[in-house]
């Protein structure tokens, strides 16, 4: 229990040390961490939590942190996740805040940054094909992703929309 | 870039100021850049707790630094209101409405309706319609950074490393990060 606890904790910290940008910046983090390091949830239960996360309000990691941490502990596994993934910004805004000011003022600092997310967008699309394993099945959720990804591409609107279609044309092509 | 003491004479409640960023947790969908117009909507035009120039410095900080970008500037806005107190009961004014409304919705909602068909049906065409949303995330995200071929090499560079070597996606982050460091000090040499 207590291990567990440790290492929920330890995950989701460095799922929010390693967030840069926030939104789905944590996806990658939190795929290794949940599914490839410790097996907590198979691919489609994670993305059935991103979908929830997604539809809730608030910050999607937080809340899927919440949801992820409630499945494998219960309630304390749920705050002791969500404090994991906000214990850096807390950390570092107030312990350390001269210390990052003073890192985000130099200009090296820009060229990492610029560096790392050229390697963030690797890792989404990454995530992005080996979690598409578990969802894209068959004709119809290959309909979905390309029909969400290309209206996405396409209008400028709300995720919250692409997640509603999402759940209607499930309901009317699930093979019951 | 913001002083840590608190910018205004008139002293918040700390009550205030967690209730506010609670607003803005429970009212926010999407995550992300999303959440931001809603959070200087509060702060900047309807409370007037920090003018428009401190607010953009407030994102520059919140960008460049690790974490959800809602809850760093919470954070940045507590303090200036409030020091280390108004830090902290902001940053749990925006967590607390995910934390509640997605343990309500694990506790109860998710293991009663798990197993009913339509909800079933429902997660079967949300799967393909979350991932899409991530690849469109990649594709965004690389049209707003990658600018010239140096960007979109590293980037090709990284996804071959990532997936011949299964590196944990920290590693594959900081070698992005060491390399972007390399790239531009051969840009000033150059």
């Amino acid at each position: 229990m207590v291990n567990i606890l440790l290492s929920l904790y330890w995950s989701f910290l460095k799922v929010g040390l390693f967030t840069i940008g926030g939104g789905y910046a944590m996806i990658p983090l939190m795929e290794a961490e949940v599914i490839n390091v410790h097996s907590w949830l198979s691919p489609a239960e994670f993305l059935d939590i991103i979908a929830v996360a997604e539809m809730t309000p608030g910050p999607v990691s937080i809340n899927a942190a919440t949801f992820i941490g409630y499945r494998l502990v219960g309630v304390t596994g749920s705050l002791v996740a969500s404090l994991g993934v906000i214990t850096p910004s807390l950390v570092l805004l107030l312990l350390l805040s001269r210390i990052l000011f003073r890192v985000i003022q130099n200009p090296k600092t820009e060229s990492f940054l610029n560096g790392l997310r050229s390697a963030l967008i690797a890792l989404i699309l990454l995530a992005s094909y080996t979690l598409g394993h578990n969802a894209i099945i068959d004709l119809p959720t290959a309909f979905v992703f390309g029909l969400v990804l290309l209206l996405s591409l396409l209008l400028r609107i709300s995720p919250l929309y692409f997640i509603g279609l999402g759940a209607i044309l499930g309901l009317i092509l699930y093979p019951y | 870039m913001p002083a840590l003491e608190s910018s205004t004479d008139k002293k918040e409640s700390l009550l205030t100021i967690m209730l506010t960023f609670f607003k803005v947790g429970a009212f926010t969908f999407g995550g992300g850049y999303a959440i931001l117009p809603v959070v200087q909507q509060e702060v900047v035009y309807k409370r007037k707790w920090v003018s428009q120039s401190v607010f953009s410095d407030i994102l520059i900080i919140t960008q460049g630094m690790p974490g959800q970008l809602a809850l760093n500037s919470a954070i940045q806005i507590g303090i200036r209101l409030r020091g280390t107190a108004g830090g902290l009961v902001a940053a749990l004014g925006v967590t607390a409405p995910s934390v509640i409304i997605l343990l309500i919705i694990a506790a109860w909602l998710y293991p009663i309706m798990h197993d009913n068909i339509y909800v079933q049906a429902a997660f079967y065409g949300l799967r393909p319609a979350v991932v899409a949303l991530i690849a469109f995330a990649a594709v965004k995200m690389g049209r707003d950074i990658l600018h010239g071929w140096r960007g979109i090499l590293l980037c090709a560079a990284l996804l071959a490393i990532a997936i011949i070597t299964q590196l944990h996606p920290i590693l594959i982050l900081v070698a992005g990060g060491l390399a972007g460091l390399i790239i531009c000090r051969s840009n000033a040499d150059g």
